[in-house]
């Protein structure tokens, strides 16, 4: 019986973060890097008491998370096989040194989006 | 009956030797910068957790020439990964019929970038109606 | 007229491999007569009918349905038969074996992994249900048709492995051909034995070892659309993944 493998958990996740990052990642890039810092539309994306307002609520620190997290996890997977593609050896160290980041900025980013309450 | 002795050649640099490798690698560099955004936005979460001062510390940092440059090519990725995902989506699906015919692999990628675009706009829309 | 459009002849250069040459593969070049309409395999059998007879190289039906063919050209994986000398003008045209597998002799590559896989698919109907010679042909539907057709038009002649980096890193991929065969009995209405193949599809060494590269499909001969077979069967491996902790599966 030939082992299955336990990539498909990886590879959702990277599906996940690859397709929202795909939908929403330019206009994301757009507005916490460019416009808000230039003071352009839409702005005050980026003020402390709205963005503090939109993590207070389920909501707001659903999307957060998501976006923070999924972005990771489909980096993480990424990564990992094209350490393979160029010829990195990909074990279990490679492995963790991937999902564990992933897995960490996870766990800090819905650590701090409770820290905001609610 | 004369030896057999076969030659294995190398994989050394295999990415290097044809432009749609290239392509290929520049697409899964795509990556490299996600997780980095990602990162930006981890510490921004952190610093809004801490309180006005901590998050104005970031804010202060994002408006820095450095940081607007960064996110100028942070912009220029992710339209290629928008562009790529679409483009490669169609190999993941099994066959779509629609009104009888089937779907192409150029119609689904025009559908994603469509829908890319009306995510962004909805994005604004949504930000700048919260705001 | 010989003219810079038409030269009357070209250069073929060809990596060539005696196993009993202890130093290695060696580039040889032939100049051979041009025309338009001569195939890149024409040029290789001019060479040895002509010029060096022990020039070694795989070739039968000649349009491209054999599948023996294979080689690199100018680094791209090709059928000879169905490349034409006239798209690599002026020259050289440089032939190699084809990528990722260990050369026999000159263009000859030693296939035996593939075969080997062929053979571990089980790439025949085993019947959902037994059936009579008596009770006719099977009926299938256009559309029953349509789910497993253009898989079933490969002609095993290696280019996608050729194609594929990730078969070239690591040869224990079962493959863009390969997968796409066993997806075309497993999309088969009158096949039943699709738990067998996706044991070898869920493995480490079946769909998971693709990154969606997606030049095995840019370069197939018959347009099989390998990448399509492989990736559709990752959705439904990864689906599958998590349907088996399901109460009622075994």
């Amino acid at each position: 019986m030939r082992p299955r493998s336990n990539q498909p958990v990886f590879w959702l996740l990277f599906g996940a973060g690859g397709m929202l990052s795909a939908l929403v990642g330019v206009a994301l890039v757009f507005m916490t890097g460019i416009a808000a810092p230039l003071g352009l539309e839409p702005r005050a994306v980026m003020s402390y008491g709205d963005l503090h307002a939109f993590t207070r609520n389920w909501a707001g620190k659903a999307f957060v998370f998501a976006v923070i997290s999924l972005f990771a996890w489909h980096g993480a997977h990424r990564i990992y096989h094209t350490l393979h593609d160029l010829g990195v050896p990909t074990g279990f160290a490679a492995k963790l040194a991937c999902y564990g980041t992933a897995l960490l900025v996870t766990i800090i980013a819905a650590e701090a989006l409770l820290k905001i309450g609610f | 009956m004369a030896m057999r002795h076969t030659y294995v050649r190398s994989m050394d640099g295999w990415w290097r030797r044809d432009p749609y490798f290239l392509r290929y690698m520049a697409r899964e560099a795509t990556s490299v910068f996600v997780v980095t955004y990602a990162m930006i936005l981890l510490a921004g979460v952190i610093r809004l957790s801490h309180g006005e001062a901590e998050f104005a510390a970031w804010l202060d940092g994002l408006a820095s020439p450095w940081s607007v440059a960064f996110h100028v090519l942070l912009l220029a990725v992710f339209a290629y990964h928008t562009w790529s995902w679409f483009r490669i989506l169609p190999k993941t699906m099994p066959p779509v019929t629609l009104g009888g015919k089937r779907l192409g692999a150029g119609a689904i990628t025009g559908l994603g970038i469509a829908a890319a675009a009306i995510a962004s706009v909805g994005l604004f829309a949504l930000v700048v109606a919260l705001a | 007229m010989p003219d810079s459009f038409h030269p009357s002849e070209v250069t073929i250069e060809v990596l060539r491999y005696d196993p009993a040459d202890a130093g290695g593969p060696r580039t040889q070049s032939w100049s051979v007569p041009y025309t338009p309409d001569m195939s890149v395999l024409q040029a290789l059998q001019y060479v040895k009918d002509h010029l060096d007879g022990s020039l070694t190289f795989r070739w039968s039906c000649r349009m491209a349905i054999c599948g023996s063919c294979g080689v690199m050209v100018n680094g791209v994986p090709h059928l000879g038969c169905r490349t034409f000398v006239r798209d690599f003008l002026p020259g050289p045209v440089r032939v190699e074996a084809l990528a990722h597998f260990p050369i026999e002799r000159d263009l000859v590559v030693d296939a035996e992994d593939f075969i080997e896989k062929l053979r571990e698919i089980h790439p025949w109907i085993q019947p959902k249900v037994a059936r009579l010679i008596e009770e006719g042909p099977y009926r299938q539907t256009p559309e029953e048709l349509a789910r497993y057709e253009s898989f079933s038009h490969c002609i095993n002649c290696m280019l996608c492995y050729a194609a594929c980096p990730q078969y070239g890193l690591d040869p224990k991929f079962l493959g863009p051909g390969l997968t796409a065969l066993a997806h075309r009995y497993n999309s088969d209405s009158r096949d039943g034995a699709k738990d067998e193949r996706m044991e070898l599809l869920h493995s480490e060494e079946g769909v998971w070892s693709c990154t969606a590269v997606g030049y095995c499909s840019e370069v197939c001969p018959k347009q099989v659309d390998p990448a399509n077979a492989v990736n559709q069967n990752k959705t439904a491996s990864a689906l599958d993944w998590f349907a088996r902790f399901l109460p009622g599966r075994s």
